[in-house]
Protein backbone atom coordinates (compact mmCIF):
# COMPACT_ATOMS: atom_id res chain seq x y z
CA UNK A 1 0.00 0.00 0.00
CA UNK A 2 1.16 3.70 -0.90
CA UNK A 3 2.41 5.27 2.22
CA UNK A 4 4.07 8.72 2.05
CA UNK A 5 7.32 7.52 4.37
CA UNK A 6 10.33 6.66 2.15
CA UNK A 7 10.72 3.35 1.00
CA UNK A 8 14.49 2.26 2.15
CA UNK A 9 16.19 1.06 -0.73
CA UNK A 10 18.27 -2.20 -0.81
CA UNK A 11 16.43 -5.16 -2.07
CA UNK A 12 14.43 -6.72 0.70
CA UNK A 13 12.05 -4.10 2.84
CA UNK A 14 13.46 -3.60 6.17
CA UNK A 15 11.27 -4.98 8.96
CA UNK A 16 10.43 -1.11 9.89
CA UNK A 17 8.96 -0.59 6.24
CA UNK A 18 7.25 -3.64 5.93
CA UNK A 19 5.10 -3.10 9.06
CA UNK A 20 4.52 0.46 7.76
CA UNK A 21 3.10 -0.92 4.69
CA UNK A 22 0.92 -3.32 6.63
CA UNK A 23 -0.21 -0.17 9.25
CA UNK A 24 -1.24 1.52 6.14
CA UNK A 25 -3.10 -1.52 4.41
CA UNK A 26 -5.00 -1.76 7.71
CA UNK A 27 -5.75 2.08 7.51
CA UNK A 28 -6.66 2.37 4.31
CA UNK A 29 -9.27 -0.69 5.46
CA UNK A 30 -10.65 1.29 8.03
CA UNK A 31 -11.12 4.16 6.35
CA UNK A 32 -12.97 2.33 3.35
CA UNK A 33 -15.65 0.53 6.02
CA UNK A 34 -16.10 4.41 7.31
CA UNK A 35 -16.46 5.23 3.32
CA UNK A 36 -18.90 2.59 2.99
CA UNK A 37 -21.01 3.13 6.11
CA UNK A 38 -21.57 6.79 5.94
CA UNK A 39 -22.19 6.30 1.98
CA UNK A 40 -25.84 7.76 1.97
CA UNK A 41 -24.98 10.94 3.10
CA UNK A 42 -20.99 11.52 1.82
CA UNK A 43 -22.44 10.81 -1.57
CA UNK A 44 -25.53 13.62 -1.11
CA UNK A 45 -22.95 15.85 0.21
CA UNK A 46 -20.98 15.82 -3.06
CA UNK A 47 -23.63 15.54 -5.54
CA UNK A 48 -25.02 19.20 -3.45
CA UNK A 49 -21.17 20.31 -4.01
CA UNK A 50 -21.08 19.36 -7.63
CA UNK A 51 -24.25 21.25 -7.77
CA UNK A 52 -22.76 24.86 -6.16
CA UNK A 53 -19.97 24.23 -8.55
CA UNK A 54 -22.40 23.81 -11.75
CA UNK A 55 -20.73 21.07 -13.09
CA UNK A 56 -22.21 18.27 -15.19
CA UNK A 57 -25.03 20.48 -15.92
CA UNK A 58 -25.47 18.28 -18.98
CA UNK A 59 -26.83 16.01 -17.13
CA UNK A 60 -30.21 15.51 -15.51
CA UNK A 61 -30.67 15.09 -11.93
CA UNK A 62 -31.27 11.62 -11.75
CA UNK A 63 -28.05 10.80 -14.57
CA UNK A 64 -26.22 12.69 -11.83
CA UNK A 65 -27.02 10.74 -9.42
CA UNK A 66 -27.02 7.41 -10.84
CA UNK A 67 -23.01 8.21 -12.09
CA UNK A 68 -22.06 9.66 -8.34
CA UNK A 69 -23.25 6.76 -7.10
CA UNK A 70 -20.96 4.27 -9.34
CA UNK A 71 -18.16 6.76 -9.26
CA UNK A 72 -18.17 6.70 -5.46
CA UNK A 73 -18.45 3.03 -5.23
CA UNK A 74 -15.58 2.93 -7.93
CA UNK A 75 -13.49 5.34 -5.82
CA UNK A 76 -13.84 3.32 -2.73
CA UNK A 77 -13.47 0.58 -4.11
CA UNK A 78 -10.06 1.12 -5.52
CA UNK A 79 -9.22 2.35 -2.66
CA UNK A 80 -10.03 -1.15 -1.09
CA UNK A 81 -8.19 -3.26 -3.62
CA UNK A 82 -5.37 -0.85 -4.25
CA UNK A 83 -5.32 -1.66 -8.00
CA UNK A 84 -6.68 0.58 -10.75
CA UNK A 85 -7.14 -1.45 -13.85
CA UNK A 86 -11.06 -1.50 -12.61
CA UNK A 87 -10.85 1.93 -12.12
CA UNK A 88 -9.22 2.14 -15.90
CA UNK A 89 -11.73 0.98 -17.61
CA UNK A 90 -15.04 2.26 -15.06
CA UNK A 91 -13.40 5.77 -16.24
CA UNK A 92 -12.73 5.11 -19.86
CA UNK A 93 -16.85 3.30 -20.12
CA UNK A 94 -18.02 6.73 -18.25
CA UNK A 95 -15.74 8.96 -20.79
CA UNK A 96 -17.52 6.76 -23.43
CA UNK A 97 -20.99 7.75 -22.22
CA UNK A 98 -20.63 11.31 -20.81
CA UNK A 99 -18.29 12.89 -23.89
CA UNK A 100 -21.37 12.67 -26.37
CA UNK A 101 -23.19 14.80 -23.78
CA UNK A 102 -20.77 17.55 -24.30
CA UNK A 103 -19.02 17.02 -20.53
CA UNK A 104 -15.60 18.40 -20.61
CA UNK A 105 -12.49 17.63 -19.14
CA UNK A 106 -12.67 20.16 -16.55
CA UNK A 107 -15.97 19.20 -15.20
CA UNK A 108 -14.65 15.37 -14.55
CA UNK A 109 -11.19 16.66 -12.97
CA UNK A 110 -13.56 18.98 -10.71
CA UNK A 111 -15.86 16.59 -9.32
CA UNK A 112 -13.61 14.09 -8.75
CA UNK A 113 -11.69 16.44 -6.77
CA UNK A 114 -14.62 17.43 -5.22
CA UNK A 115 -15.02 14.08 -4.13
CA UNK A 116 -11.78 13.94 -2.81
CA UNK A 117 -12.20 16.65 -0.52
CA UNK A 118 -15.43 15.59 1.11
CA UNK A 119 -13.76 12.31 1.55
CA UNK A 120 -11.18 13.69 3.70
CA UNK A 121 -13.35 16.50 5.27
CA UNK A 122 -15.00 13.53 6.15
CA UNK A 123 -12.06 11.73 7.86
CA UNK A 124 -11.14 15.39 9.63
CA UNK A 125 -14.96 15.22 11.29
CA UNK A 126 -14.26 11.44 12.46
CA UNK A 127 -10.72 11.81 14.00
CA UNK A 128 -10.18 14.93 14.67
CA UNK A 129 -10.01 14.13 18.19
CA UNK A 130 -7.01 12.07 17.81
CA UNK A 131 -4.27 14.29 16.12
CA UNK A 132 -1.71 11.24 15.74
CA UNK A 133 -4.58 9.16 13.97
CA UNK A 134 -5.55 11.96 11.39
CA UNK A 135 -2.46 12.20 10.37
CA UNK A 136 -1.69 8.48 9.65
CA UNK A 137 -5.14 8.21 7.99
CA UNK A 138 -4.35 11.41 5.98
CA UNK A 139 -0.68 9.76 5.37
CA UNK A 140 -2.84 6.47 3.73
CA UNK A 141 -5.74 8.25 2.01
CA UNK A 142 -3.68 11.15 0.25
CA UNK A 143 -1.79 9.20 -2.17
CA UNK A 144 -4.26 6.89 -2.94
CA UNK A 145 -6.86 9.61 -3.96
CA UNK A 146 -4.83 11.45 -5.61
CA UNK A 147 -4.10 8.21 -7.56
CA UNK A 148 -7.72 7.64 -8.30
CA UNK A 149 -7.91 11.32 -9.40
CA UNK A 150 -5.06 10.75 -11.86
CA UNK A 151 -6.17 7.64 -13.60
CA UNK A 152 -9.73 9.18 -13.92
CA UNK A 153 -8.75 12.22 -15.33
CA UNK A 154 -6.17 10.87 -17.60
CA UNK A 155 -8.56 7.76 -18.74
CA UNK A 156 -11.17 11.01 -19.51
CA UNK A 157 -8.20 12.79 -21.62
CA UNK A 158 -7.45 9.87 -23.85
CA UNK A 159 -10.87 8.98 -24.29
CA UNK A 160 -11.16 12.62 -25.70
CA UNK A 161 -8.38 12.30 -27.58
CA UNK A 162 -9.60 8.98 -29.46
CA UNK A 163 -12.72 10.51 -30.49
CA UNK A 164 -10.91 13.59 -31.51
CA UNK A 165 -8.95 11.40 -33.82
CA UNK A 166 -11.80 9.19 -35.09
CA UNK A 167 -13.23 13.20 -36.15
CA UNK A 168 -9.86 13.87 -38.13
CA UNK A 169 -9.73 10.78 -39.97
CA UNK A 170 -13.59 11.01 -41.06
CA UNK A 171 -13.08 14.85 -42.22
CA UNK A 172 -9.67 13.61 -44.22
CA UNK A 173 -11.80 10.83 -45.76
CA UNK A 174 -14.20 13.35 -46.91
CA UNK A 175 -11.70 15.23 -48.62
CA UNK A 176 -10.12 12.92 -50.61
CA UNK A 177 -13.29 11.05 -52.25
CA UNK A 178 -12.70 7.70 -54.07
CA UNK A 179 -15.23 8.00 -56.99
CA UNK A 180 -17.63 5.46 -58.76
CA UNK A 181 -18.04 6.36 -62.47
CA UNK A 182 -19.35 2.98 -64.37
CA UNK A 183 -19.78 -0.33 -62.52
CA UNK A 184 -16.83 -1.90 -61.68
CA UNK A 185 -14.91 1.26 -62.25
CA UNK A 186 -12.97 3.55 -60.18
CA UNK A 187 -11.71 7.23 -60.32
CA UNK A 188 -9.22 8.40 -57.17
CA UNK A 189 -8.04 11.89 -58.65
CA UNK A 190 -5.56 13.22 -55.90
CA UNK A 191 -4.89 16.65 -56.01
CA UNK A 192 -2.67 19.07 -53.92
CA UNK A 193 0.29 18.06 -51.69
CA UNK A 194 0.14 14.50 -50.61
CA UNK A 195 2.52 13.57 -47.13
CA UNK A 196 2.47 10.17 -45.99
CA UNK A 197 -0.03 10.22 -43.57
CA UNK A 198 -2.72 11.58 -46.67
CA UNK A 199 -0.88 9.21 -49.03
CA UNK A 200 -2.00 6.41 -46.64
CA UNK A 201 -5.32 7.45 -46.34
CA UNK A 202 -5.57 7.20 -49.80
CA UNK A 203 -4.70 4.17 -49.85
CA UNK A 204 -6.63 2.99 -47.48
CA UNK A 205 -9.77 4.35 -48.68
CA UNK A 206 -9.03 3.32 -52.09
CA UNK A 207 -8.66 -0.49 -51.20
CA UNK A 208 -11.87 -0.24 -49.16
CA UNK A 209 -13.49 1.11 -52.02
CA UNK A 210 -12.69 -1.50 -54.40
CA UNK A 211 -13.95 -3.76 -51.70
CA UNK A 212 -17.16 -2.21 -51.53
CA UNK A 213 -17.44 -1.38 -55.10
CA UNK A 214 -16.22 -4.77 -56.29
CA UNK A 215 -13.86 -2.64 -58.79
CA UNK A 216 -12.03 -4.48 -61.54
CA UNK A 217 -10.60 -1.27 -62.49
CA UNK A 218 -8.91 2.12 -60.54
CA UNK A 219 -8.19 4.98 -62.56
CA UNK A 220 -5.78 6.73 -60.17
CA UNK A 221 -5.16 10.70 -61.87
CA UNK A 222 -1.95 12.81 -60.52
CA UNK A 223 -2.29 15.55 -62.90
CA UNK A 224 -3.02 17.69 -59.96
CA UNK A 225 -0.38 16.33 -57.68
CA UNK A 226 1.88 19.11 -56.22
CA UNK A 227 5.07 17.62 -55.96
CA UNK A 228 5.91 14.00 -56.48
CA UNK A 229 9.22 12.76 -53.84
CA UNK A 230 10.15 9.24 -54.02
CA UNK A 231 8.35 8.85 -50.85
CA UNK A 232 5.21 9.90 -52.20
CA UNK A 233 6.37 7.65 -55.98
CA UNK A 234 7.14 4.59 -52.92
CA UNK A 235 3.22 5.08 -52.09
CA UNK A 236 1.88 5.26 -55.48
CA UNK A 237 3.38 2.10 -56.39
CA UNK A 238 2.42 0.01 -53.01
CA UNK A 239 -0.81 1.65 -53.76
CA UNK A 240 -1.20 -0.18 -57.27
CA UNK A 241 0.76 -3.76 -55.89
CA UNK A 242 -2.23 -3.53 -53.12
CA UNK A 243 -4.96 -2.73 -55.50
CA UNK A 244 -3.92 -5.86 -57.46
CA UNK A 245 -3.99 -8.11 -54.59
CA UNK A 246 -7.86 -7.19 -54.37
CA UNK A 247 -7.70 -8.12 -58.11
CA UNK A 248 -7.87 -4.59 -59.39
CA UNK A 249 -6.03 -3.23 -62.48
CA UNK A 250 -4.63 0.21 -62.23
CA UNK A 251 -4.46 2.73 -64.92
CA UNK A 252 -2.22 5.62 -63.47
CA UNK A 253 -2.89 8.80 -65.40
CA UNK A 254 -1.72 12.65 -65.54
CA UNK A 255 1.81 11.23 -64.91
CA UNK A 256 4.63 14.01 -66.23
CA UNK A 257 7.94 13.42 -67.77
CA UNK A 258 9.13 14.79 -64.65
CA UNK A 259 7.48 12.70 -62.02
CA UNK A 260 8.01 9.61 -64.99
CA UNK A 261 11.80 10.05 -64.26
CA UNK A 262 10.87 10.08 -60.36
CA UNK A 263 9.45 6.56 -60.62
CA UNK A 264 12.21 5.31 -62.78
CA UNK A 265 14.65 6.41 -60.20
CA UNK A 266 13.51 4.72 -57.44
CA UNK A 267 13.83 1.37 -59.11
CA UNK A 268 10.06 1.07 -60.49
CA UNK A 269 10.21 -0.50 -64.27
CA UNK A 270 7.30 1.79 -65.57
CA UNK A 271 6.62 -0.74 -68.12
CA UNK A 272 4.76 -2.55 -65.73
CA UNK A 273 2.65 -0.01 -64.32
CA UNK A 274 -0.11 1.35 -66.47
CA UNK A 275 -0.15 4.64 -67.36
CA UNK A 276 -1.75 6.37 -69.87
CA UNK A 277 -1.51 10.47 -70.15
CA UNK A 278 -4.58 11.98 -69.41
CA UNK A 279 -7.46 10.88 -67.51
CA UNK A 280 -10.07 10.93 -70.02
CA UNK A 281 -7.61 8.49 -72.26
CA UNK A 282 -7.20 6.29 -69.21
CA UNK A 283 -11.06 6.40 -68.52
CA UNK A 284 -11.69 5.43 -71.81
CA UNK A 285 -8.52 2.42 -71.56
CA UNK A 286 -10.50 1.59 -68.68
CA UNK A 287 -14.01 1.45 -70.00
CA UNK A 288 -12.26 -1.23 -72.96
CA UNK A 289 -11.04 -3.13 -70.20
CA UNK A 290 -14.24 -3.50 -68.85
CA UNK A 291 -15.64 -4.68 -72.32
CA UNK A 292 -17.78 -1.31 -72.65
CA UNK A 293 -17.79 0.08 -76.14
CA UNK A 294 -18.52 3.78 -76.50
CA UNK A 295 -20.70 3.77 -79.50
CA UNK A 296 -21.30 7.67 -80.84
CA UNK A 297 -25.56 8.28 -80.43
CA UNK A 298 -25.60 7.92 -84.45
CA UNK A 299 -25.01 4.76 -84.60
CA UNK A 300 -26.73 3.57 -81.90
CA UNK A 301 -30.13 4.86 -83.08
CA UNK A 302 -29.82 3.31 -86.78
CA UNK B 1 -9.11 -1.47 -20.56
CA UNK B 2 -4.83 -1.80 -21.09
CA UNK B 3 -2.99 -4.03 -19.18
CA UNK B 4 0.15 -2.68 -16.94
CA UNK B 5 1.63 -5.81 -17.47
CA UNK B 6 3.64 -7.54 -20.33
CA UNK B 7 2.31 -10.15 -21.99
CA UNK B 8 5.08 -13.02 -22.72
CA UNK B 9 4.43 -16.10 -25.23
CA UNK B 10 6.34 -18.55 -25.62
CA UNK B 11 7.60 -19.57 -29.01
CA UNK B 12 8.57 -22.83 -29.74
CA UNK B 13 6.75 -23.59 -32.92
CA UNK B 14 4.81 -22.75 -36.04
CA UNK B 15 1.57 -22.71 -33.31
CA UNK B 16 2.98 -20.19 -31.23
CA UNK B 17 3.65 -17.87 -34.33
CA UNK B 18 -0.51 -17.40 -34.68
CA UNK B 19 -0.79 -17.20 -31.01
CA UNK B 20 1.39 -14.22 -30.76
CA UNK B 21 -0.11 -12.37 -33.36
CA UNK B 22 -3.56 -12.92 -32.30
CA UNK B 23 -2.28 -11.62 -28.42
CA UNK B 24 -0.56 -8.77 -30.48
CA UNK B 25 -3.54 -7.88 -32.26
CA UNK B 26 -5.90 -7.46 -29.41
CA UNK B 27 -3.59 -5.57 -27.33
CA UNK B 28 -3.16 -3.54 -30.37
CA UNK B 29 -6.93 -2.86 -30.25
CA UNK B 30 -7.47 -2.09 -26.57
CA UNK B 31 -4.90 0.62 -27.09
CA UNK B 32 -6.72 2.17 -29.63
CA UNK B 33 -4.94 1.43 -32.92
CA UNK B 34 -7.13 1.19 -35.91
CA UNK B 35 -7.75 -2.06 -37.77
CA UNK B 36 -5.10 -1.26 -40.45
CA UNK B 37 -2.49 -0.40 -38.14
CA UNK B 38 -3.38 -3.58 -35.71
CA UNK B 39 -2.90 -5.88 -38.85
CA UNK B 40 0.07 -4.06 -39.39
CA UNK B 41 1.22 -4.84 -36.33
CA UNK B 42 -0.02 -8.50 -36.02
CA UNK B 43 2.10 -9.03 -39.64
CA UNK B 44 5.09 -8.08 -37.85
CA UNK B 45 4.67 -9.83 -35.24
CA UNK B 46 4.16 -12.67 -37.06
CA UNK B 47 7.70 -12.28 -38.88
CA UNK B 48 9.35 -11.50 -35.67
CA UNK B 49 8.34 -14.77 -34.49
CA UNK B 50 8.56 -16.89 -37.56
CA UNK B 51 12.43 -16.00 -37.56
CA UNK B 52 12.46 -17.10 -34.05
CA UNK B 53 11.19 -20.67 -35.18
CA UNK B 54 13.38 -20.48 -38.09
CA UNK B 55 16.46 -19.68 -36.79
CA UNK B 56 16.74 -20.35 -33.20
CA UNK B 57 14.01 -22.70 -32.73
CA UNK B 58 12.78 -21.38 -29.18
CA UNK B 59 12.20 -17.78 -27.86
CA UNK B 60 9.74 -15.74 -26.40
CA UNK B 61 7.61 -12.24 -27.66
CA UNK B 62 6.91 -9.66 -24.83
CA UNK B 63 4.15 -7.18 -25.78
CA UNK B 64 3.84 -4.41 -24.30
CA UNK B 65 1.82 -0.78 -23.98
CA UNK B 66 3.78 2.15 -23.57
CA UNK B 67 2.97 5.60 -23.17
CA UNK B 68 5.66 8.90 -24.01
CA UNK B 69 5.15 12.17 -23.32
CA UNK B 70 1.31 12.62 -24.21
CA UNK B 71 1.58 9.34 -26.82
CA UNK B 72 0.72 6.05 -26.35
CA UNK B 73 1.40 2.93 -28.10
CA UNK B 74 2.47 -0.50 -28.22
CA UNK B 75 6.10 -2.52 -27.87
CA UNK B 76 7.12 -5.82 -29.15
CA UNK B 77 10.17 -7.87 -28.02
CA UNK B 78 11.29 -11.01 -30.03
CA UNK B 79 14.22 -12.21 -27.90
CA UNK B 80 16.11 -15.73 -28.38
CA UNK B 81 19.07 -17.66 -27.07
CA UNK B 82 19.43 -18.86 -30.62
CA UNK B 83 23.15 -18.73 -32.76
CA UNK B 84 23.11 -15.03 -33.56
CA UNK B 85 23.13 -12.92 -36.71
CA UNK B 86 27.04 -12.51 -37.86
CA UNK B 87 26.41 -9.74 -40.13
CA UNK B 88 23.64 -7.16 -39.07
CA UNK B 89 23.96 -4.55 -41.69
CA UNK B 90 23.47 -7.15 -44.55
CA UNK B 91 20.77 -8.69 -42.30
CA UNK B 92 18.89 -4.92 -42.09
CA UNK B 93 19.51 -4.26 -45.94
CA UNK B 94 16.74 -3.94 -48.43
CA UNK B 95 17.27 -6.42 -51.07
CA UNK B 96 17.14 -8.91 -48.56
CA UNK B 97 13.41 -9.58 -49.01
CA UNK B 98 10.91 -12.44 -47.73
CA UNK B 99 9.13 -13.10 -50.71
CA UNK B 100 12.22 -14.55 -52.20
CA UNK B 101 12.63 -16.46 -48.96
CA UNK B 102 15.88 -15.43 -48.34
CA UNK B 103 17.06 -13.69 -45.13
CA UNK B 104 15.04 -12.24 -41.99
CA UNK B 105 12.64 -9.78 -43.22
CA UNK B 106 14.05 -7.67 -41.44
CA UNK B 107 13.73 -3.83 -43.78
CA UNK B 108 10.25 -5.48 -44.29
CA UNK B 109 9.48 -5.28 -40.60
CA UNK B 110 11.09 -2.27 -40.46
CA UNK B 111 8.49 -0.60 -42.81
CA UNK B 112 5.62 -1.52 -40.85
CA UNK B 113 6.69 -0.14 -37.52
CA UNK B 114 7.55 3.57 -36.24
CA UNK B 115 10.92 2.86 -34.41
CA UNK B 116 13.03 -0.61 -34.77
CA UNK B 117 16.44 -2.12 -33.35
CA UNK B 118 18.26 -4.83 -32.92
CA UNK B 119 21.11 -6.59 -31.31
CA UNK B 120 22.53 -9.65 -32.00
CA UNK B 121 25.63 -11.55 -30.26
CA UNK B 122 26.87 -14.74 -32.18
CA UNK B 123 26.20 -17.99 -30.28
CA UNK B 124 24.26 -16.00 -27.69
CA UNK B 125 21.18 -14.82 -29.38
CA UNK B 126 19.38 -12.04 -30.81
CA UNK B 127 16.71 -9.07 -29.30
CA UNK B 128 14.44 -7.06 -31.80
CA UNK B 129 12.50 -4.18 -30.38
CA UNK B 130 10.38 -2.37 -32.25
CA UNK B 131 7.72 0.36 -31.26
CA UNK B 132 4.63 1.87 -33.09
CA UNK B 133 2.58 5.03 -31.72
CA UNK B 134 -0.90 5.89 -32.47
CA UNK B 135 -1.22 8.54 -35.05
CA UNK C 1 -7.30 -27.50 -38.88
CA UNK C 2 -7.66 -29.15 -42.12
CA UNK C 3 -8.77 -26.41 -44.85
CA UNK C 4 -11.96 -27.57 -46.49
CA UNK C 5 -11.50 -27.99 -50.24
CA UNK C 6 -14.58 -28.04 -52.35
CA UNK C 7 -15.62 -29.56 -55.89
CA UNK C 8 -17.39 -27.29 -57.95
CA UNK C 9 -17.54 -28.74 -61.41
CA UNK C 10 -13.79 -28.56 -63.21
CA UNK C 11 -13.04 -26.41 -60.38
CA UNK C 12 -11.40 -26.89 -56.57
CA UNK C 13 -12.49 -24.10 -53.83
CA UNK C 14 -10.35 -24.77 -50.58
CA UNK C 15 -11.60 -22.14 -48.04
CA UNK C 16 -8.94 -20.92 -45.60
CA UNK C 17 -10.12 -20.62 -41.69
CA UNK C 18 -8.37 -17.40 -39.73
CA UNK C 19 -6.02 -19.57 -37.52
CA UNK C 20 -4.12 -20.64 -39.90
CA UNK C 21 -0.72 -22.80 -38.89
CA UNK C 22 2.32 -23.68 -41.03
CA UNK C 23 1.46 -27.22 -40.75
CA UNK C 24 -2.35 -26.72 -41.69
CA UNK C 25 -0.85 -24.85 -44.62
CA UNK C 26 1.42 -27.37 -45.59
CA UNK C 27 -1.11 -29.76 -45.72
CA UNK C 28 -3.53 -27.77 -47.76
CA UNK C 29 -0.49 -28.01 -50.50
CA UNK C 30 -0.78 -31.94 -50.34
CA UNK C 31 -4.82 -32.07 -50.15
CA UNK C 32 -4.71 -29.77 -53.17
CA UNK C 33 -1.95 -31.86 -55.49
CA UNK C 34 -3.88 -34.99 -54.39
CA UNK C 35 -7.34 -33.56 -55.23
CA UNK C 36 -6.18 -31.61 -58.57
CA UNK C 37 -4.82 -34.92 -59.47
CA UNK C 38 -7.82 -36.97 -58.46
CA UNK C 39 -10.85 -35.30 -60.10
CA UNK C 40 -8.55 -33.60 -63.37
CA UNK C 41 -9.29 -30.26 -62.43
CA UNK C 42 -8.47 -27.39 -64.11
CA UNK C 43 -8.56 -24.51 -61.47
CA UNK C 44 -8.15 -23.93 -58.09
CA UNK C 45 -9.13 -21.26 -56.17
CA UNK C 46 -7.68 -20.40 -52.55
CA UNK C 47 -10.27 -18.33 -50.90
CA UNK C 48 -7.77 -16.42 -47.67
CA UNK C 49 -11.12 -13.96 -46.80
CA UNK C 50 -11.02 -15.15 -42.80
CA UNK C 51 -7.22 -14.77 -42.78
CA UNK C 52 -6.10 -11.50 -40.68
CA UNK C 53 -2.97 -11.92 -41.40
CA UNK C 54 -0.46 -12.75 -44.92
CA UNK C 55 3.03 -13.14 -43.49
CA UNK C 56 6.21 -14.09 -45.41
CA UNK C 57 5.45 -18.12 -45.14
CA UNK C 58 1.91 -17.93 -46.25
CA UNK C 59 3.04 -15.91 -49.25
CA UNK C 60 5.49 -18.36 -50.33
CA UNK C 61 3.61 -21.38 -49.77
CA UNK C 62 0.59 -20.04 -51.61
CA UNK C 63 3.16 -18.87 -54.53
CA UNK C 64 4.48 -22.71 -54.23
CA UNK C 65 1.25 -23.92 -54.64
CA UNK C 66 0.11 -21.97 -57.45
CA UNK C 67 3.47 -23.59 -59.25
CA UNK C 68 3.30 -26.91 -58.61
CA UNK C 69 -0.44 -26.98 -59.76
CA UNK C 70 0.17 -25.66 -62.51
CA UNK C 71 2.78 -28.27 -63.74
CA UNK C 72 -0.59 -30.10 -63.39
CA UNK C 73 -2.21 -27.64 -65.92
CA UNK C 74 -4.40 -26.38 -63.97
CA UNK C 75 -3.90 -22.72 -63.14
CA UNK C 76 -4.57 -21.00 -59.05
CA UNK C 77 -6.15 -18.01 -58.36
CA UNK C 78 -6.48 -16.18 -54.76
CA UNK C 79 -9.51 -14.73 -53.93
CA UNK C 80 -10.56 -12.59 -50.80
CA UNK C 81 -7.32 -10.60 -49.83
CA UNK C 82 -8.47 -8.14 -47.32
CA UNK C 83 -7.43 -4.77 -47.70
CA UNK C 84 -5.39 -4.07 -44.63
CA UNK C 85 -3.82 -7.73 -45.21
CA UNK C 86 -3.07 -5.87 -48.62
CA UNK C 87 -1.80 -3.10 -47.81
CA UNK C 88 0.05 -4.84 -44.62
CA UNK C 89 1.73 -7.05 -47.47
CA UNK C 90 3.13 -4.77 -49.65
CA UNK C 91 4.84 -2.64 -46.71
CA UNK C 92 6.60 -5.96 -45.75
CA UNK C 93 7.25 -6.48 -49.62
CA UNK C 94 5.29 -9.36 -50.33
CA UNK C 95 3.77 -8.94 -54.30
CA UNK C 96 2.97 -12.28 -54.96
CA UNK C 97 4.10 -11.80 -58.38
CA UNK C 98 2.87 -14.39 -60.64
CA UNK C 99 0.20 -15.22 -58.73
CA UNK C 100 -3.49 -14.56 -60.25
CA UNK C 101 -5.49 -12.57 -57.42
CA UNK C 102 -9.38 -11.99 -57.40
CA UNK C 103 -11.92 -9.47 -55.07
CA UNK C 104 -13.99 -12.72 -53.80
CA UNK C 105 -15.08 -16.11 -55.03
CA UNK C 106 -17.52 -14.94 -57.70
CA UNK C 107 -14.59 -12.78 -59.61
CA UNK C 108 -12.15 -15.73 -59.15
CA UNK C 109 -14.64 -18.11 -60.66
CA UNK C 110 -15.09 -15.91 -63.92
CA UNK C 111 -10.89 -15.47 -63.91
CA UNK C 112 -10.63 -19.55 -63.93
CA UNK C 113 -13.26 -19.76 -66.55
CA UNK C 114 -11.82 -17.22 -68.87
CA UNK C 115 -8.84 -19.27 -68.55
CA UNK C 116 -10.09 -22.47 -69.44
CA UNK C 117 -12.07 -20.83 -71.73
CA UNK C 118 -8.86 -19.29 -73.78
CA UNK C 119 -7.07 -22.64 -73.24
CA UNK C 120 -9.40 -24.71 -74.92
Amino acid sequence: MPSSKPMPTGKRLSSLAQQTVKQSTALLQELVAHLRQNRTQLREEWANRINEAQLLTAMTTEELFAEATSVYDNYVEALATGTFEALQSYARNLSERIIPRGVETHEVVGIVLLLRDVLARSLFAKYQGDFNMLNRILDAYEPAANRIANTVAVGFVQERERVIRQQQEAIRELSTPVLQVRERLLILPIIGVIDPQRARQLTEQLLRGIRTNRAKVVVIDITGVAAMDATVANHLVQTVEASRLLGATVIVTGLSPEIAQTIVTIGVDLGKMNTVGDLQGGIEQAERLLGYKVIPVADAAS
Amino acid sequence: MVVAHDIHVAIRSDVDIVLARQQGRNLAADIGFTAIDATLIATAISELARNIVAYAQRGEVILRSIESANKRGIMIIARDGGPGIRNINDALRDGYSTSGGLGLGLPGVKRLVDEFSIESQLRQGTTVSVKKWLR
Amino acid sequence: MEVPILKQGRFLIATIQAALSDADLLQLRRALIDKVIQFRSRGVIIDVTALDVMDSFATRTLRDITNVIRLRGADTVIVGIQPEVAFAMVQLGLTMEGVATALDLEEGLAHLQQRAASNT
